[in-house]
């Protein structure tokens, strides 16, 4: 009974008026997640390891609940960049889940560190903030949310080894001018980017990105309760 | 030039006129809030039964109020649902839509159903005044008073959201209001679908769907320099046009070289209308939105009877000229394009433009393609996207943009082989017109 259906189906295309819908051979398409994200690595490289240029990051690789919110406020307009958000506009949140975590499953090899062109003195800025932020001005230390290996806290804090340094300083003057997440409430990284000075974030993103990337795993810990609380809109935002 | 220039005559002329009229006494302007603005009355001691058909009733609007996308304008991006703000611009400047939830500061929480009959049927407000028509209600007249009612209830049942809207910015002289009551004099007329005879039942509820509820011509239908659909008076106006305040085309639905369904099965059209994907194209731009927002929510008979409409209406277009015979140059131009197509197109396209149906658009023979003017091909290459999640089709398959990649002569090149490729035979494109779409990118 199938098979009789299936070839009236095949029979009524053929049939066509005008044989229009007679359709010659196809392209073979794999019904694949990488084959459905193949708009994504025009930008952001084969397997999403890295972008035609520093502008575009990385995705292979990272935390899958960061992914989907980025990719979600893309779409809703609150982190605004108009490429992304045009590309996104019609999808749903199920598909752009299952987006973020194809690339949360890519373990692809990271690039080599930059070469660093820190002074002594950059460099223990940096350090230092990393470390012990600066309770002065209530910046927590990066490894509070970052993780010990600054590697990131599944599954929504990203990891900072392995990024181009000029992406962390755009990003720091985009999080600084409240351009990042423009719509987002009470967003921790836009408080804590806005209280950073310029020498700071500068020193981070060098030292940052002439890090190694360490071999293996790095991402055990979970966030702890005051700093879940303090980045709560990032924490509770996703259907996780 | 000559465009601002005859634009510039009208607006004189309608000025006067509108002055002429007001001077004669004739009452133009909103008249004061009439009797029918009171609060909804509580109902008490409501029954059982009453309760049941009141869901039934709400049930039926929200799927009337999806068919009439109310949710896609009244939205802001990222928004609460129907709690407005999103903005419209046109030429006459932007446009912020309202607040539709039942918020009784800030939405329609005091309208009762003849106030939204009001709005919906005759495009005035609770207060009286005249709408604007960027609330398509010169298509909203069409829907019957039980379906207006419907989508009331349905909207009365939403959580308020309390959201003040902005006002729109409407350029002078547009916000004059006399010289709008006038436009409405002249372009508008209230009237339900009137059923025609002389069809079945299935035609006929495809009309009202796409002339009423659908209001496709909002798009599809060339607009006169005041906005009015070219034609309007009477007969289908679904030839074709420029959206207002977008770089795209929506193209004719009744011109077998643009977007027709004559020619198509009858299963083709309610395919693409409901899922966003055909053997033979793909929704992008505005209509993947339509299709997202509106249209997947089509049950198989509403998604057939349009389809029947669609397919019905006659042959309105005549064949576009030939295009002029490519000199040297030009074939320098498409043996470039033909190598970006090959690097940057062909994986999915294919080596002949054959894609693959439902996933890959063909490019050989795709009228989306080959169609003048070409700014939505130009847009695809520029924006890429994805067709929409439908739960027909939830996963899409999509397109890379290519704004970062390529530059626009490259643009230009790749759509000029395209275009003339396969058997396709349209003009070439310029890199001067893929300057022009860039607009609104970043």
């Amino acid at each position: 009974m199938k098979t009789f259906f299936l070839m009236m189906a095949i029979c009524s295309i053929v049939l066509a008026p005008g044989a229009e819908f007679a359709v010659a051979a196809a392209v073979d398409v794999p019904d694949t997640m990488a084959e459905r994200v193949k708009p994504c690595v025009a930008c952001h490289g084969s397997e999403g390891v890295a972008g035609k240029d520093s502008f575009y990051p990385r995705l292979a690789g990272k935390p899958k609940g960061y992914l989907f919110n980025q990719l979600r406020d893309f779409r809703d307009g609150r982190r605004y960049y108009r490429p992304m958000a045009l590309l996104l506009e019609n999808l749903s949140d199920e598909y752009l889940m299952e987006m973020a975590s194809h690339f949360a499953d890519l373990k692809q090899p990271y690039p080599p560190p930059e070469p660093a062109s820190l002074t002594p003195g950059e460099a223990a800025l940096a350090r230092r903030l990393i470390e012990n932020g600066d309770s002065a001005r209530n910046i927590p230390a990066c490894v509070e949310c970052h993780g010990k290996a600054l590697m990131g806290t599944p599954p929504f804090i990203p990891g900072l080894l392995g990024l181009p340094r000029m992406y962390m300083v755009a990003q720091f003057g985009a999080w600084r001018s409240g351009g990042l997440l423009r719509g987002r409430k009470a967003d921790c990284m836009s408080e804590i980017g806005k209280q950073l000075t310029v020498e700071e974030t500068n020193a981070l993103a060098a030292w940052l990105s002439s890090r190694p990337v360490p071999e293996r795993d790095f991402s055990v810990a979970t966030l702890a309760a005051e700093m879940a609380q303090r980045c709560g809109d990032i924490v509770r935002s996703s259907a996780e | 030039m000559m465009k601002r220039g005859s634009l510039a005559v009208i607006l004189t002329l309608v000025t006067v006129l509108a002055i002429l009229l007001v001077l004669a006494g004739l009452d133009l302007s909103p008249g004061p809030a009439d009797s029918t603005s009171m609060p909804p009355e509580e109902k008490t001691g409501t029954t059982a039964a009453d309760s049941g058909s009141l869901r039934l009733r709400q049930e039926r609007g929200r799927y009337l109020a999806q068919l009439a996308n109310c949710m896609g304008c009244h939205t802001a991006q990222g928004g609460q649902p129907y709690a407005g703000g999103k903005e419209l611009p046109t030429p006459f400047g932007t446009f912020i839509t309202s607040n539709i939830t039942p918020d009784k500061q800030t939405g329609i929480g005091n309208w009762n159903e003849q106030d939204f009959w009001k709005a919906l049927h005759e495009g005035k407000s609770r207060d009286g005044r005249p709408l604007y028509p960027a609330f398509p209600y010169t298509e909203y007249t069409k829907i019957s008073r039980e379906d207006s009612d419907a989508i009331f209830s349905h909207l009365q049942s939403l959580a308020p959201v309390a959201q003040e809207n902005p006002s729109g910015r409407i350029q002078f002289p547009y916000n004059f209001q006399p010289l709008l009551s006038l436009w409405r004099f002249i372009y508008f007329k209230p009237g339900v679908y009137q059923a025609d005879s002389g069809q079945s039942g299935e035609w006929n509820r495809g009309a009202y769907l796409v002339q009423g509820l659908g209001h496709c011509s909002a798009c599809h239908a060339e607009r006169n320099p005041l906005g009015a659909v070219v034609g309007a008076a009477g007969g289908e106006t679904l030839g074709g046009g420029q959206i207002m305040g977008s770089n795209w085309y929506a193209p004719s639905l009744t011109s077998s070289f643009e977007a027709g369904s004559a020619g198509w099965p009858l299963d083709e059209i309610a395919r693409l209308l409901t899922t966003g994907v055909s053997l033979k194209a793909a929704t992008s731009g505005p209509m993947a939105d339509v299709v997202r927002q509106s249209l997947q929510h089509l049950t198989a008979e509403d998604a057939r009877a349009m389809a029947v409409y669609l397919k019905s209406l006659p042959e309105s277009a005549q064949p576009p000229p030939p295009p002029q015979a490519i000199n040297e140059q030009g074939r320098a131009w498409l043996e470039r394009g033909s190598a970006i197509y090959e690097k940057h197109c062909k994986d999915c396209h294919g080596s002949s433009g054959e894609g693959a149906p439902g996933i890959y658009p063909p490019l050989a023979g795709n009228r989306g393609v080959v169609m003048t003017p070409p700014v939505n091909a130009i847009r695809s290459i520029l924006i890429g996207g994805y067709p929409p999640s439908t739960s027909g089709n939830p996963k899409p398959y999509g397109m890379p943009p290519f704004a970062q990649v390529l530059r626009d002569d490259e643009v230009a090149m790749v759509l000029s082989y395209i275009r003339t490729a396969w058997g396709n035979a349209a003009s070439l494109v310029t890199r001067d017109q893929v300057d022009k779409s860039r607009v609104g990118l970043h």
